[in-house]
């Protein structure tokens, strides 16, 4: 060990073992060399992740104009977007598009999931295509649907009038804008859930659905007692998972219908997004976001224990 | 593997029957939900305006003319917001590679003092969803802190906030945790240095994740439309969907529909080609986070 043998001060209050010194400095050479590794990261962590993690909520507190320093309101941003009357739409449609993402997208990619793993052929196109519009970029996906959503020649009011449907004014209308929204944004991500369902799938073992067939269980009470609960905690992941990710819809209410009409379809990504940037009030906007923070930070963490056990099996 | 119905009911002529409709059912219902609407994009594009207004639709384009992908090109500059995403999402992809591997490396290999807690911050930030962060993260973009810096109309305003990614850090500390120790020590031992031991040993072992993490971080920037929609706001700056998204108003809508597809067109290639790595990367990230 060269370095030990060394007669240099040394600078650490540590017990003078033979060899004290030289290890420490090794462990300390180690560690400039990590963190020599790791500063990028850590620059890049801190600016885009941690301190603005900080910034919103001083932000929330604050009302600012960005060229003084920032002024302390306490909870005056708060009450400013809570009596704002879209603040009562934001969070309402916000849970309902969530709520009726559930109900439209939630069980169809698992029901997909089962159909496909017991088919035995054009399995690979099947995948593929299931998948095609997950590729899309986003901002394609729903301006494709914008022009399908035509009320005139439309794709889906021409698809409703093959079958004698009468027209629907799908984004102009309060009843169907919402609506509306959800299916192009169920549309996108189906096959995200299809995938991931498929692969938990697989890893079912055989066995359990033969013994199930001998104890005389149907196709139906099959699926009941084997397959439901062998996927029980990805199902409720992908549960969390979901209501985490429709919670912060923006892009389709930014390009669809700008928050119309009548703010039917006003969500608090997007009203967070307005006050920021068509009314400059970034105070109001930061406190919105704080709340959708909070709101998420509850589902983010059922989604971190659940997965946890998960990992655990 | 023995699945849900068994074979042996399969093998019945009823069970045939059934297996036959519901596969040419699914076949038919998938072409019809996912395949169809790109098929009514592609051809919409070739239909005039008043063919597009029409009443009901043409099923097949009158003409076949693909003069207005030209259009789209032009009129959109479409090659100038393809150019710059290639150059955000390129970049991005070289500057995730570079930090979030040696942040891993440094984690999984090198373990310094406090090493976990710094991989514990990292993955915290998995837990807040990137949007609710939008404005004071867009603040930071338009001045750095410390280095006052304006980041907003350059590529770095993309590049530095997608390095910053916990699950990426994730995905390949545990892919390093999986290389033996022996090997890096035995280099180590022949005297190889940190950097050089992970030059040549524990990337060329790593080629799968690498695969991975390179796509997922291309494909996410891509497909990004929120964070480049605030930080880059000049025309000629702009990604391809915020461009295509924010001249949308002005355009013919035979036009809009062709740089629809022209704009789909890199990921559906990128999906034929990556197949396999997208996939993985997807159950990747789907069971553990």
């Amino acid at each position: 060990m060269g370095w030990g043998s060394e007669s240099r001060p040394v600078e650490w209050h540590e017990p003078p073992t033979p060899d004290g010194a030289g290890a420490l400095r090794r462990a300390f050479g180690r560690n400039l060399t990590a963190y020599g590794f790791l500063c990028a990261a850590l620059i890049c962590f801190a600016l885009f992740s941690w301190y603005p993690m900080v910034r919103e909520v001083v932000l929330s507190f604050q009302q600012n104009n960005f060229v003084d320093p920032g002024v302390w309101v306490g909870f005056d941003n708060f009450r400013t977007v809570i009596a704002d009357p879209a603040f009562r739409s934001a969070w309402l449609n916000t849970a309902a598009f969530s709520g009726l993402a559930l109900v439209i997208g939630y069980a169809v990619p698992f029901v997909l999931a089962v159909v496909l793993n017991e088919l035995k052929h054009a399995k690979a196109y099947l995948r593929f295509v299931v998948y095609l519009p997950v590729m899309l970029p986003p901002a394609v996906a729903v301006l494709l649907f914008k022009w399908f959503y035509d009320p005139g020649a439309g794709l889906f009011n021409q698809a409703l009038d093959v079958v004698h449907i009468p027209p629907l004014s799908w984004l102009d209308s309060t009843s169907t804008a919402l609506i509306s929204l959800v299916i192009v944004s169920t549309w996108m991500n189906l096959g995200t859930g299809t995938l991931i369902y498929l692969a938990a799938l697989q890893s079912i073992p055989g066995d359990l659905y033969e013994s199930a067939e001998l104890d005389g269980a149907g196709l139906f009470r099959r699926v009941w007692h084997v397959t439901i609960p062998q996927t029980k905690l990805i199902l409720l992941v992908m549960l969390l998972l979901q209501i985490v990710a429709t919670m912060q819809v923006f892009i389709e209410p930014y390009l669809l219908t700008g928050g119309g009409p009548e703010n039917a379809t006003v969500t608090v990504a997007y009203l967070m997004y307005q006050y920021a940037f068509n009314f400059g009030d970034f105070g109001g906007g930061s406190a919105l976001g704080l709340m959708l923070m909070i709101v998420l930070l509850v589902f983010s963490t059922v989604y971190l224990r659940v997965s946890r056990e998960e990992d655990a099996r | 593997m023995r699945t849900l119905v068994s074979p042996l009911a399969l093998r019945t002529p009823r069970g045939r029957v059934i297996y036959w409709t519901i596969l040419t059912v699914t076949v038919v219902g998938f072409t019809g939900a996912f395949v169809f609407p790109l098929y009514w994009m592609v051809t919409g594009a070739l239909k005039s305006p008043d063919e597009l207004a029409q009443i009901p639709p043409s099923f097949f384009p009158k003409h076949f003319d693909l003069h207005v992908y030209v259009d789209a090109w032009e009129q959109l500059q479409l090659g100038v917001f393809l150019k710059n995403t290639v150059l955000y999402a390129g970049g991005a992809w070289l500057f995730t590679l570079a930090v979030d591997v040696s942040a891993a490396y440094a984690l999984s290999k090198l373990r310094p003092i406090f090493g976990k807690l710094v991989l514990g911050a990292m993955l915290a930030t998995l837990m807040i969803p990137p949007m609710v962060l939008l404005l004071p993260t867009y603040l930071v973009a338009k001045d750095l802190p410390i280095f006052h810096a304006n980041l907003l109309n350059t590529p770095w305003a993309i590049w530095l906030p997608a390095a910053a990614n916990g699950f990426f850090v994730f995905l390949l500390k545990r892919f390093f945790d999986s290389i033996p120790r022996e090997l890096l020590e035995a280099a180590e031992i022949d005297g190889a240095s940190p950097a050089r031991i992970l030059w040549s040993i524990v990337l060329p072992v790593s080629r799968p994740i690498i695969g991975v993490v390179s796509i997922l971080s291309v494909v996410t920037v891509w497909k990004d439309f929120v964070w480049p929609l605030l930080v880059l706001p000049e025309t000629d700056k702009m990604s391809i969907s915020v461009g295509i998204a924010s001249l949308s108003a002005q355009m013919p809508q035979n036009v809009l529909i062709a740089s629809l597809v022209i704009a789909s067109l890199p990921t559906i290639l990128v999906f034929f080609i990556f197949q396999r790595s997208i996939m993985a990367g997807l159950t990747a990230g789907s069971l553990k986070g």
